[in-house]
């Protein structure tokens, strides 16, 4: 049935007792052309774009635990595509070009709110970095302005730029913003099953069965399946499902934390961050404020994260928006994040034939969830990356044609 | 009328005391020891707020922290605060809050049309509508956004101070109910450590509100002493008003205090909440556990509240909420609430879920005149802004049904019971298991992982008689298993009139079909989550709990589902008709109850939020008015502005003056390790690109270092000290960063080296002059022979500098003749002013960082950070001959074989001059292939350092440019962002002195 104000009206006279499943939970068949590994927002877009745009009929997602209950149902929902190098330039804008009609592609409200986002400038060296990337952008057709310290006080209320390290000035991208996580992977699900996707939960993959350098088949706690091509999503657990296929990858899984205060009244109306205050925060629709920062300093597999990382991203928030010291911080979790040398991701072929993956998302892949979904249905299924995917490739780390956004602006998220 | 549901008698609150305080506009009266919670009671106040969606009259449920309807915006102007649980509120003089989210007033609140456009607001409402057309969502979101939210954030800085506080400690007790202040006792006789944790003001718990007895006598005068005892062992330490927030694994928990909260006064002595991180051998977790709540149609209105919530009004706060009053429970614990009501002269009807009843209380309620409703559900409640009258209905429990006819019951108060829930939240956090216990029909402890105990009815037992030995026992033991000796085992006899007994959680599951048709059953009262919600979930495919959660918001409010999670999986379990434990449960995570940011910040806000590195020089330039620039946590001079210079004017001038005859420059910030061992040659090797074995005693040299990349990630010079001893700079915003690279190579790689780093950074001040006469001005001040022969360029010598023991480098970063002298970081600013006084005769002119980099550019040196970029190799700025082909290994070393490292295009480090002569290109704009009138344009490469140079008379630039070594002589573009297009000719990157004469003087 479809999503609509009209429908939503119609139903309330059956009490909402007629809606459809959003997706079922049908039992893992013996045999498929397409398995996606990882029913994250990348892996269930991804099968969602095979079947859509390249007409794959047997697809499966399968899912360890409950879909977008990885990183995607996680994150601090940060989107923009104001990246240093062309590359990524190319990749997240691709992606926010996308997240513009996802809604209505979907037929789901991913409630993609466009309502611009400031990184801040501290000192002269970042007001260089944010202009030389404010330029990148410019010239790739981005969005992009940087501003001054008056404009940013006038356009931030309540921000503190006189605190230990001014606000020097900003660079804001209006077309950057937020959207609604969970929905995301909810609307991927439901648009990927009304096109036939099996959508499988609570089916961990622990063996991926290869014979002649050619992926086969997989081991699963629902059973073995017949595959002809796998594509991998796994995002933390990357390195564990590459090791099943005897491959590594370059690429450390630490925890990320983030946190929602106590809901309150809309007091800040666009997306800010700092890097060398080192804090971003936003407020949701339901007036929480939505605040990250830095990883974890150890590798862990456990979603839990160390108090420390919390303190200190509660002091950055109090020097930038002092007002918010009375309110009270609701709920803190974590993710597991994976991050890779460049901290770029990693899109494409692996060393065994058929095996495609998709991750090194780390801190910052949810932007870019429809455009790496898109890219990698098309990588999966012509056998070779687009253009867009290209520079992504595993190859890259050993060729040393790093995609390095890490170092050169050193912005993550 | 004031007080006028208070009793004649009863209660703790002290009744001599009245306080003034004022809700929602008006002024009341309630008594010392009060809640705002209470003293509205008191003053017949139950309509407190608005629901969050359908904006629905809501009062008060609970008496505690787990309170999700009474949340009120307390205080004024910059001391104001959203979401605060009236229950929890110790009412002090002046006390001035208000309702939340309604508008204009609680009483008259537009938003409450919500509750009749409620049926086409279901859960998830929002992911089914508002998408069309989708340039509009923002202007549907704004209106969403407005709706949402509860309180008001202030506008206004916090005025008040939060601490922090570390602590150490054997055993931390969370929870100070008869199970904590047990075990308390127990450990705490036998000489532990003990830190014993409640989030109420009273220790005491649960039994402050119930009769009991303890070897047949009164049991609160048995309570007293207890707490007596502990208030005297001098290894005890009680905190009160402390809530134990976040359990991290090793036994890690943190609490926040609120110390002076409950004050009129703001205290200018003490902090407002104190954050305690607190570190224990041992846990005891006695938090005690909730009552649930019971789910029926508009069970949401004011004037119904929890069964031991009206208990703890009527016998703490000497409070009767209502005067003809209904008791709705599945459990016979509650039926003492009955009691106690109709003691305080309530006309009590109870309305039983079971048909079978405890023979002992069906005689006592007889004998109180109390009407009781066996096999009976409450089915529907009636009431504007407080409940009057409800409907029952018998139960068929065979059948799962309602029978019977409807019947009515007036009523001002309904309480009701459904059983108790284990507080397991911070037990859950510590990674502890739960297991769903079919008798009292809720999560209980299972496995624990932590070094850890958990007893009371926080681990399901709730019988007294049982509690009182085991916590006892349970703190001995832990003492014991710390190698305490133990003490003696005491045998107490306690009895409560009625003991509790299990409980079902079955009410909603009656009359299922009407669940859904319309009217609301609440499972969680803060988001407007109704049983309907759960059903369509389930019925949509929101299946898991994580989903069921997120999609209909249940457990998501400020009480983080305290009341309202065990309803709900229990609804699913109903649902799927399947146990419990095979629906599972959300994962509770960190903090236990909503903490205050201010308080996790603590003193790391304003001037301490990250501390200011000064050097020891800092006060002459402040005295001397210089502008200042942040480089990581130092304050360096940006320029010193001479008679309202400008920055261009001053910069002029101290370039001028380094150039013509003497400048001075406070280095002091550069980052300085100083490197010991056998190995340290060796070491330096592996971690720069160049050859360091020949390096001689006294000779200084510039070093590169690279990350495994091979990309340029520090540099600086370091000179031979000794045998065995260097001493490296490098880059001042790098210097930490360098140290824990070098440590973490000598940790983790290269064990085998014998090398000892240790950062020197603030043991020196560096005094850097340069300048043509800088040799001549410095021999007057030293006894080191300055001259050319003995003392040449990269060289180190030893010796006095104005009498104080100094190391000077001759080394050079504005390509001048340069001495960088480093004396003890104390004499920095004594040897600074001789400086300065002694310079006056060259016009010794102190400059800034700005300066610096001016004078280098024009040189074409290299800012780490600034013209590189952590992309950038070696050879792509044209240092090859800094790389070692000779070396066996090196960090980087690998990579510059790489197929991309050694890619012939790659952006190459070049000089731009512009051809007008006059414009200064934007550091960080970029140079393009083809000007286009709009972008999409292909870009080359970027411009890194950009600056006029004065001594030359023209801007000059540094940039990145792809194949630029090729592009000598040519003609590039750089488009602005307003549009201009500047041109400019590709040149190498040294404009000055390109012989390098200058230096070596
Ligand atoms: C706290 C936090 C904040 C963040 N903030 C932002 C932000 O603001 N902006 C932004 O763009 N990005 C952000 N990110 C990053 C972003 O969340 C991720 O990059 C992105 O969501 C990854 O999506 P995914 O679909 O690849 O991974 P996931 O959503 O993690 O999906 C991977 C799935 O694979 C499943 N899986 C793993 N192993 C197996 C197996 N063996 N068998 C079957 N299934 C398996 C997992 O259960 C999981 O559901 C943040 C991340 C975190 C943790």
């Amino acid at each position: 049935m479809k999503y609509s104000l009209y429908n939503l009206v119609k139903n309330s006279f059956s009490y909402h007792e007629n809606w459809e499943k959003a997706w079922s939970s049908p039992d893992l068949k013996p045999e498929y052309d397409v398995v996606i590994v990882g029913g994250g927002g990348h892996g269930l877009g991804t099968a969602y774009y095979l079947a859509k745009e390249f007409g794959v009929k047997n697809i499966a997602v399968l899912e360890k635990g409950w879909i977008g209950g990885g990183n995607t149902g996680r994150n601090t929902t940060i989107i923009r595509s104001n990246y240093l190098w062309d590359e990524s330039a190319a990749l997240y804008n691709h992606a926010v070009n996308l997240w513009e009609g996802l809604s209505s592609e979907l037929n789901f409200n991913v409630m993609f709110s466009q309502r611009g986002l400031f990184h801040l400038a501290h000192s002269v060296h970042d007001m260089q970095e944010i202009t030389r990337r404010g330029y990148s952008n410019y010239l790739n057709g981005i969005d992009a302005e940087i501003l001054n310290q008056d404009q940013v006080a006038k356009k931030i209320p309540h921000i503190n730029v006189n605190g230990r390290y001014p606000v020097l000035g900003a660079l804001l991208q209006r077309r950057a913003g937020t959207a609604r996580h969970d929905a995301v992977a909810w609307g991927y699900a439901r648009a990927a099953e009304n096109l036939g996707v099996d959508i499988i939960q609570n089916c961990e993959v622990k063996g991926i069965d290869i014979s002649n350098g050619k992926v086969v088949g997989l081991q699963t706690t629902k059973g073995s399946v017949k595959v002809d091509k796998v594509g991998l999503v796994p995002a933390g657990h990357s390195s564990v499902l590459a090791n099943m296929a005897g491959f590594s990858l370059p690429i450390n899984s630490v925890p990320l934390q983030a946190l929602v205060s106590e809901p309150v009244k809309p007091i800040l109306d666009c997306v800010i961050m700092s890097n060398s205050v080192h804090v971003y925060v936003s407020q949701s629709d339901k007036g929480e404020l939505v605040v990250g920062a830095g990883s974890d300093a150890y590798n862990s597999y456990s979603q839990r994260g160390s108090f420390d990382m919390i303190e200190h991203m509660m002091a950055p928030l109090v020097e930038l928006f002092p007002i918010f010291s009375r309110l009270k911080m609701l709920r803190s979790w974590g993710g597991i994040v994976d991050v890779t040398p460049d901290r770029s991701p990693i899109i494409g072929k692996t060393p065994v034939k058929d095996l495609f993956i998709n991750c090194g998302w780390g801190t910052g892949g949810f932007k870019a969830t429809p455009g790496s979904a898109h890219v990698f249905a098309e990588t999966v299924f012509r056998g070779e990356p687009n253009d867009i995917a290209a520079p992504f490739s595993l190859e890259r780390h050993f060729s040393g044609a790093l995609v390095d956004e890490a170092a050169a602006a050193a912005v993550a998220h | 009328m004031s007080n006028q549901n208070r009793t004649i008698y009863g209660g703790k609150v002290n009744r001599e005391k009245p306080i003034n305080f004022v809700f929602n506009g008006k002024s009341y009266i309630g008594y010392q020891g009060d809640t705002l919670a209470s003293a509205l009671l008191a003053n017949d106040v139950h309509l407190i707020g608005r629901s969050f969606k359908y904006h629905r009259a809501r009062g008060i449920l609970t008496a505690g922290s787990e309170e999700p309807n009474a949340i009120v915006q307390l205080g004024l102007g910059a001391r104001t605060e959203p979401n605060i649980r009236a229950t929890e509120v110790e009412l002090y003089e002046g006390l001035e809050a208000s309702s939340q989210n309604c508008w204009p007033s609680v009483n008259f609140d537009i938003g409450a049309m919500n509750n009749f456009l409620s049926r086409i607001f279901p859960a998830g409402f929002y992911y089914k509508t508002f998408k069309w057309p989708p340039s509009m969502w923002l202007f549907y979101e704004h209106f969403i956004r407005k709706a949402a939210g509860l309180g008001q954030s202030p506008t206004a800085k916090n005025p008040d101070r939060y601490e922090q506080k570390f602590y150490y400690t054997d055993i931390t007790i969370v929870g100070g109910g008869i199970s904590g202040l047990l075990a308390a006792l127990g450990a705490g006789r036998s000489g532990c450590k003990v830190l014993l944790i409640d989030e109420n003001p009273e220790l005491g718990g649960y039994l402050l509100d119930y009769n009991f007895s303890i070897n047949e006598k009164d049991g609160k005068k048995w309570l007293k002493k207890i707490i007596e005892e502990l208030d005297g062992l001098a290894n005890v330490t009680i905190l009160k008003r402390t809530t134990a927030m976040g359990y991290y694994d090793y036994n890690y928990l943190t609490a926040l205090e609120k110390v002076t909260n409950h004050h009129v006064e703001f205290s200018n002595t003490l902090p407002r909440e104190r954050y305690w991180r607190i570190r224990s051998k041992k846990v005891i977790l006695a938090q005690g556990a909730f009552e649930r709540p019971l789910v029926f149609a508009d069970n949401d209105r004011p004037g119904i509240m929890m069964a031991s919530a009206g208990q703890k009004y009527l016998s703490r706060y000497g409070v009767l909420p209502g005067k003809s009053v209904v008791l709705f429970t599945n459990n016979d614990h509650a039926y003492l609430t009955a009691f106690e009501f109709v003691e305080k002269g309530a006309k009590v009807t109870v309305v039983d879920t079971r048909d079978l009843l405890n023979a002992r209380i069906s005689e006592k309620c007889k004998l109180l005149n109390i009407k009781v409703f066996k096999s009976y559900s409450v089915i529907k409640t009636y009431g504007d802004k407080k409940v009057n009258r409800i409907e029952i209905q018998q139960v068929d429990k065979n059948q799962n049904q309602l029978t019977g006819e409807v019947e009515n019951i007036h009523t001002d108060c309904v309480l009701m019971s459904g059983g108790w829930n284990p507080a397991v939240q911070l037990f859950s956090q510590s990674r502890g298991k739960l297991k769903y216990d079919l008798k009292i029909n809720t999560f209980v402890p299972d496995k624990i992982i932590e070094n850890q105990k958990i007893i009371g009815s926080n681990n399901g037992q709730f019988n007294l008689q049982e509690n009182l030995n085991e916590s006892f026992e349970a703190g001995i033991a832990a003492a014991n298993e710390l190698n305490f000796n133990s003490v003696e085992k005491v045998n107490w006899t306690g009895k409560e009139e009625i003991e509790f007994t299990h409980s079902d959680v079955e009410p909603y599951m009656l009359g299922k079909k009407k669940v859904t048709k319309g009217s609301k059953h609440f499972i969680d009262f803060q988001n407007d989550v109704t049983a309907a919600d759960i059903f369509l979930a389930q019925r949509e495919g929101y299946i898991s709990v994580e989903h069921t959660k997120r999609y209909t918001t249940t457990g998501m409010g400020t009480d983080q589902g305290k009341t309202s999670n065990v309803n709900a999986l229990a609804l699913m379990s109903h649902i799927h008709n399947k146990p419990v434990d095979e629906i599972g449960h959300t994962t509770f995570r960190p903090p236990y109850a909503p903490q205050t940011i201010g308080a996790i910040a603590g003193r790391s806000v304003d001037k301490l939020f990250d501390p200011v590195r000064k050097t020891s020089i800092h006060e002459w330039h402040v005295e001397n008015k210089a502008v200042f620039e942040d480089v990581g946590q130092w304050k360096r001079p940006y320029y010193f502005p001479q008679n309202k210079e400008d920055i261009h004017q001053a910069v002029k001038r101290e370039c001028l003056a380094v150039r013509n005859s003497l400048g001075i420059l406070d280095a002091s910030t550069l980052g300085k390790i100083d490197l010991q061992g056998p190995d340290a040659a060796k070491f330096l090797n592996m971690i720069y690109t160049n050859a360091w074995s020949k390096l001689e005693i006294g000779s200084c040299r510039y070093g590169l270092m690279c990350n495994e990349h091979g990309m340029i990630f520090d540099d600086g010079v370091t000179s031979r000290l000794g045998e065995n001893h260097y001493h490296m700079t490098t880059t001042t915003g790098g210097a930490a960063r360098v140290m824990s690279w070098l440590e973490e190579f000598l940790q983790t790689e290269w064990l085998d080296m014998k090398v000892f780093c240790t950062s020197v950074t603030e043991q020196w001040a560096v005094l850097s002059i340069s300048g043509p006469n800088s040799r001549k001005f410095l021999e007057d001040l030293t006894n080191i022979d300055l001259s050319k022969e003995n003392f040449p360029f990269m060289k180190f010598r030893e010796g006095e500098v104005c009498g104080v023991k100094a190391r000077i480098f001759r080394i050079s970063f504005t390509g001048e003749l340069s001495y960088e002298v480093n004396v003890p970081a104390r004499y920095g600013r004594y040897v600074w002013e001789k400086f300065m006084e002694h310079g006056k005769k060259y016009n010794i002119t102190p400059y800034g960082t700005e300066t610096m980099h001016v004078l280098r550019a024009e040189k074409g040196f290299i800012i780490v950070g600034q013209d590189t970029d952590g992309s950038v190799t070696p050879s792509d700025m044209n240092m090859d001959w800094i790389v070692s082909k000779k070396k066996e290994d090196f960090l980087g070393k690998r990579s510059y074989t790489r197929s991309d490292t050694v890619r012939h295009d790659r952006k190459k480090f070049v000089g731009l001059l512009v051809n007008d002569k006059k414009t200064i290109l934007p550091e960080g704009s970029h140079i393009v292939e083809k000007a286009l009138k709009q972008p999409p344009m292909k870009m080359l490469g970027h411009i890194t350092s950009s600056y006029y140079s004065p001594t030359l008379g023209y801007p000059i630039a540094l940039a990145m440019l792809k194949d630029g070594i090729s592009k000598m002589g040519e003609q590039v573009v750089v488009p602005l962002m307003n549009g201009k297009i500047i041109e400019a000719t590709v040149t190498d990157t040294i404009f000055y002195d390109k012989e390098g004469k200058r230096n070596n003087e």
